[in-house]
């Protein structure tokens, strides 16, 4: 890494836009001049340098929700990767300097594809499973100045960042300064900074660079999440709240086709599907709020798209569990089971083909279009009955009513499809309090969503094993079928397939209590507050 | 970290010259460099246009009621600060006589700077004190530098009788030739002939050159405003004596032993 790399890139939690052009005050040599009277001038500094700036993130911005920042910064042939907090102080750096120092991966990639370090380490906790991707790029053309007071000791650093954006959009931003101070002088740099930021046209708005470069293409951090961001009010019509939360689910859902074609990480498609289960959740539910015979329109086709989804996912789902199924292993060994990932994989891959042909379908296409073309008419109803908060208390309860009556049913002699039942109302109970979330007091809200999710999480691990167990059966036989299954690979798909049982055991043995809780008086009046008229 | 310390009895010898551009050298190596004004005069802390004065005056620093770091300033150099000269350091003798070991009270107040720096460069005043003697047990190398003089040579020997009296760790010396004369034959032979004679003295000597007191006019040091001058190229080979007389390492980032 060329030495003025990490002291040019200014600190940007100081950067202030200013007028642009400079103002003649500020031009190299010019003395005191805009700054006459205040005892410091700035002098042109040797260093100037052009640097290559890619920010990354997660598609749902975890670096950003946990307070870093990532840039990839290249000069003169090296680069650096270099994760900061949200105060520009430095948590990990990643240098490569080309062929000898290896190379950057290639974006968006997991995080495998980085050189194991602290900066790896780092990111794991809060990456998780997601690929780094760009989210902004830009060129910045630095020059810096030094500031001298009147015993011309330089006092600051001054850097000037003409940035070029180039993606999300293409812009050119005003012209920023950072100011660093030299040590001892923090005072009068802080003076100079203040005396800049009050130029004309110059603010004291202090934004970080990648938020300037996102502004610039009318986007913002943070912009996208897999919740519903919805604002209902109590008193607003029912189908104008459905139809906004149709919205926000159909956005989100074409917010992951791009990464879900491109295969890009599996939490593309998660999204994905979370938006079409919710969406079909909330048709089937509450959908009778929208203009007649919309909901027997759209719900095949919702179906068909939530049908072309599941391969995929459900082969994600093992292949992301299997690392862990394998250092479960106590009989087999680790390598046995490589035909059986390969296997995995190779399944994946066909899966995945069928899934991109089916997004790009014409099919799909126009099911997006017109579902938002019905949805832009639904939200302009002239009903004002009923109002969205009656809506969500009604369906609200009725689904509470049949997720206890289903619960109650299941004895230790029901079998397993009992409880997948129970799953899929718990489920849309879960839809429901999250389609209507701001219509309630976060505590309350949280309240009734822990206890919910602690019976969704044993049902699910329940279900998941069970379905785990038919599919590595299944698996075999095809192996088999296809003679790339080595006897020690059946041996071990075997030993997971009793470890799966086992854990479909304790899940079962773990539910009666978990419900016995969620159906006590205290776990219904926690659904129930959530069904009384809310104060807004 | 290494300490160097720049040192003679006499004043207009030459010490100042040495810390501030030894000192240039080392933070253009790439180590992370401290130069400690100690002289009242202040004219290291002039030359690099900082304000001779430190927040507390010297009873403050060396009483260590304010760190050290707190009076620490930038220079215009990367990887070169000062702590700068106080008119107040003219009673550090009476401030060192109060505290408690005073001859180790330097070495105790540079300890916890042992992580931020590479190389700590004192300038002392000339003087036979208990600040001299501070100086004497906290520095690895003592700079000497010396007039070509029989008398100048003398004095050197009682340096060195009387650092032979230290218990425990002594610094080692270096003494170099300083503003020679090329006119006086003295001076030449007395340069060239000692050097080759004993182990304590550097092979480089600094001659008296016109652009070296230039310096207290551009207000840098010459090798850093004019790095090609025979000034600058006489200081350059000095530092390399100096740095390997106290083993430095390599400085931080740069592989493999310092060249």
């Amino acid at each position: 890494m060329p030495d003025a790399l990490p002291d040019l890139v200014p600190d940007t939690s100081g950067l202030r836009p200013l007028p642009d052009p400079l103002p003649d005050s500020l031009a190299a040599g010019s003395g005191s001049g805009g700054l006459s009277g205040s005892g410091f001038s700035l002098v042109s500094g040797i260093r100037r340098a052009t640097i290559r700036r890619t920010w990354l993130d997660t598609f749902d911005w975890r670096l950003y929700r946990a307070g870093l920042t990532l840039e990839q910064l290249t000069e003169r042939g090296g680069t650096e990767l270099r994760l900061t907090g949200r105060d520009g102080t430095q948590v990990a750096v990643e240098q490569f300097q080309g062929a000898a120092g290896g190379r950057p991966p290639r974006w968006p990639a997991q995080l495998d594809a980085l050189p194991a370090g602290p900066l790896a380490e780092r990111l794991a906790s809060v990456v998780g499973v997601r690929a780094l991707l760009p989210v902004a790029r830009a060129t910045s053309a630095l020059r810096e100045q030094r500031a001298l007071n009147d015993d011309d000791k330089t006092i600051a650093r001054v850097t000037a960042d003409a940035m070029s954006v180039t993606y999300p959009a293409a812009a050119q931003l005003p012209e920023r300064l950072a100011v660093s101070a030299v040590r001892g002088y923090q005072a009068q740099a802080s003076r100079l900074a203040g005396l800049l930021a009050a130029l004309p046209g110059g603010t004291t708005d202090e934004q970080p660079a990648l938020d300037a470069v996102l502004a610039s293409a009318g986007r913002r951090a943070g912009d996208y999440s897999g919740r519903i961001d919805v604002q209902l009010t109590a008193g607003m019509p029912a189908a104008t709240a459905m139809a906004s939360v149709f919205a926000a689910l159909l956005g989100m859902l074409e917010a992951n086709v791009p990464g879900t074609i491109a295969d890009i990480d599996t939490e593309f498609l998660h999204d994905l599907r979370v938006a079409v289960r919710r969406t079909r959740s909330a048709l089937k539910l509450a959908g009778q709020v929208l203009p007649r015979g919309l909901r027997a329109r759209f719900q095949p086709e919702f179906k068909w798209l939530g049908d072309l989804t599941t391969p995929t996912r459900d082969l994600d789902v093992y292949l992301l569990d299997l690392p862990a199924m394998t250092a479960r292993l106590v009989g087999a060994d680790a390598a046995d089971l490589e035909p059986f990932g390969d296997h995995l994989r190779r399944s994946r891959g066909r899966a995945q083909r069928e899934l991109a042909r089916g997004l790009r379908s014409a099919r799909f296409g126009h099911l997006c279009h017109d579902w938002r073309e019905v949805l832009d008419d639904a939200a302009a109803t002239p009903r004002r009955k009923p109002a969205a908060a009656a809506l969500a208390a009604a369906s609200i309860a009725a689904v509470h009513r049949r997720v206890l009556a289903s619960g109650a049913a299941i004895t230790a002699a029901s079998p397993p499809e009992s409880l997948h039942d129970l799953r899929k109302r718990c489920k849309e109970l879960r839809y429901l309090l999250e389609i209507f979330a701001s219509l309630h007091e976060p505590a309350v809200q949280w309240r009734a969503v822990k206890e919910l999710k602690g019976l969704q999480d044993c049902l699910g691990e329940f279900q998941d094993t069970d379905v785990q167990r038919g599919e590595i059966r299944a698996f075999a036989v095809q192996m088999m079928d296809e003679r790339r299954a080595p006897a020690q690979t059946l041996l071990a798909m075997g030993e997971i397939a009793a470890g799966l049982a086992r854990r479909q055991v304790r899940a079962r043995a773990e539910f009666a209590g978990l419900f016995t809780d969620f159906a006590s008086p205290a776990g219904q009046a926690r659904i129930a507050a959530l069904t009384r008229p809310a104060a807004s | 970290m290494k300490i160097f310390a720049t040192y003679n009895i006499k004043g207009g010898v030459g010490k100042t010259s040495t810390a501030v551009n030894l000192a240039y050298l080392a933070a253009r190596d790439g180590y992370r460099v401290l130069l400690w004004d100690l002289d009242p005069q202040g004219a290291a802390s002039f030359l690099f246009r900082i304000r001779p004065r430190v927040k507390g005056g010297g009873k403050a620093l060396i009483r260590g009621t304010r760190p050290v770091e707190d009076s620490i300033k930038g220079t215009d150099f990367e990887n070169l600060d000062l702590l700068p000269a106080d008119f107040t350091y003219r009673n550090l003798d009476l401030i060192l006589d109060s505290a408690k070991k005073p001859a180790q009270r330097l070495a105790t107040l540079l300890a916890p700077l042992r992580a931020e720096y590479d190389v700590v460069i004192l300038d002392c005043p000339p003087s036979i004190s208990l600040l001299s003697e501070s100086v004497l047990h906290a520095a690895d190398v003592l700079l000497v530098p010396l007039i070509p003089t029989t008398l100048s040579v003398r004095t050197l020997d009682q340096l060195t009788d009387f650092i032979g009296g230290f218990t425990g760790r002594r610094p080692q010396i270096l003494a170099f030739f300083s503003m020679i004369d090329q006119r006086k034959s003295l001076h030449k032979e007395i340069a060239q002939t000692l050097p080759a004679q004993r182990s304590d003295f550097a092979a480089t000597a600094i001659p008296a050159l016109s652009l070296i007191e230039r310096m207290s006019v551009e207000r840098a040091p010459v090798t850093a405003f004019s790095p090609r001058s025979q000034a600058a190229r006489r200081y350059d080979e000095l530092w390399r004596e100096a740095r390997d007389r106290a083993g430095l390492a390599a400085p931080p980032g740069q592989p493999g032993p310092a060249r």
